[in-house]
């Protein structure tokens, strides 16, 4: 059993999304809470590149690390939720929520732990050809995706104009 | 030691009982948000890992996480706007202050 320096990434990264995820929802500032998510974010992408996802991790760095982390730092800014995050709540609702999350993540672990999954294929090292997914997005055959691919290309579209109309001022 | 299928699914597993608790423990809709975010990156590491160990010549797994990450990036974009118009008329996003859909 030796170790790899593919291992020692995995444990340290691992590590330190469990670390930030768990930061992110038990920490007082909401700005610190957005940098913890930006970094468990960053592992995810970490992750996609180990599974040799290349341009999953691309996209998740782009549009979650470019976009939706700048745009919860834009609207804590604007609504001013840095200054009135006051969790005070009973700790008997905070008790009740942590049962809750510990008796799903239990059963969920109980679950994938004691599943007998079928023969696993580690990563190779070759990653998916960039080729292979352009013609797969947009292919109109069987397992190919040129139907959702217009359906979200429409929903971005929608969001878009949905996003100008509530926001704007009147 | 080969990196097993199920070390990526303790990861987000963990990742998605912190959002659980998050999501209910945050009064700020915002905060709730971002819990939220969690919870669907977990969905999605999960989605790539079953793609990359169980299934490796098929790629549903990776245009669902492709999909999914387009789809959050939507919702975000769509709840942000709403909070930032809650909060020029309330001036406040926490849920004890939102009664009324219409103000």
């Amino acid at each position: 059993m030796e170790i790899t320096l593919q291992n020692v990434v995995f444990a340290i990264v691992a590590a330190a999304m469990m670390l930030c995820s768990f930061l992110t929802v038990t920490t007082k500032n909401i700005l610190r809470s957005v940098t913890y998510l930006l970094f468990t974010l960053l592992g995810t992408a970490v992750f996609y590149f180990m599974l040799d996802y290349t341009f999953l991790g691309a996209a998740q760095i782009i549009v979650y690390v470019g976009g939706v982390v700048v745009l919860f730092v834009f609207s804590i800014l604007l609504t001013r939720s840095d200054k009135n995050l006051n969790a005070r709540l009973q700790p008997s609702k905070i008790l009740s929520a942590a049962i809750a999350a510990l008796v799903g993540a239990g059963v969920f672990l109980w679950c994938m732990l004691t599943h007998n999954f079928a023969s696993q294929v580690a990563p190779t090292g070759e990653e998916l050809d960039m080729k292979v997914i352009g013609q797969t997005l947009l292919g109109a055959d069987k397992y190919q995706y040129l139907l959702p691919f217009e359906a979200v290309s429409v929903l971005l579209l929608a969001c878009l104009i949905g996003g100008v109309l509530i926001a704007r001022k009147r | 030691m080969e990196i097993q299928l199920q070390y990526y699914l303790v990861v987000s597993c963990f990742m998605l009982a912190c959002g659980i608790f998050g999501f209910f423990v945050r009064r700020n809709t915002l905060a709730m948000l971002i819990a939220v975010e969690l919870m669907l990156n977990a969905a999605d590491i999960n989605f790539a890992a079953f793609n990359r160990y169980l299934f490796n010549d098929a790629l549903e797994g990776h245009f669902f996480t492709l999909f999914g990450i387009a789809i959050a990036a939507a919702e975000t974009a769509v709840a942000v706007a709403i909070m930032i118009n809650l909060y020029r008329n309330l001036n406040s996003i926490q849920t004890k202050d939102i009664e009324d859909m219409k103000h």
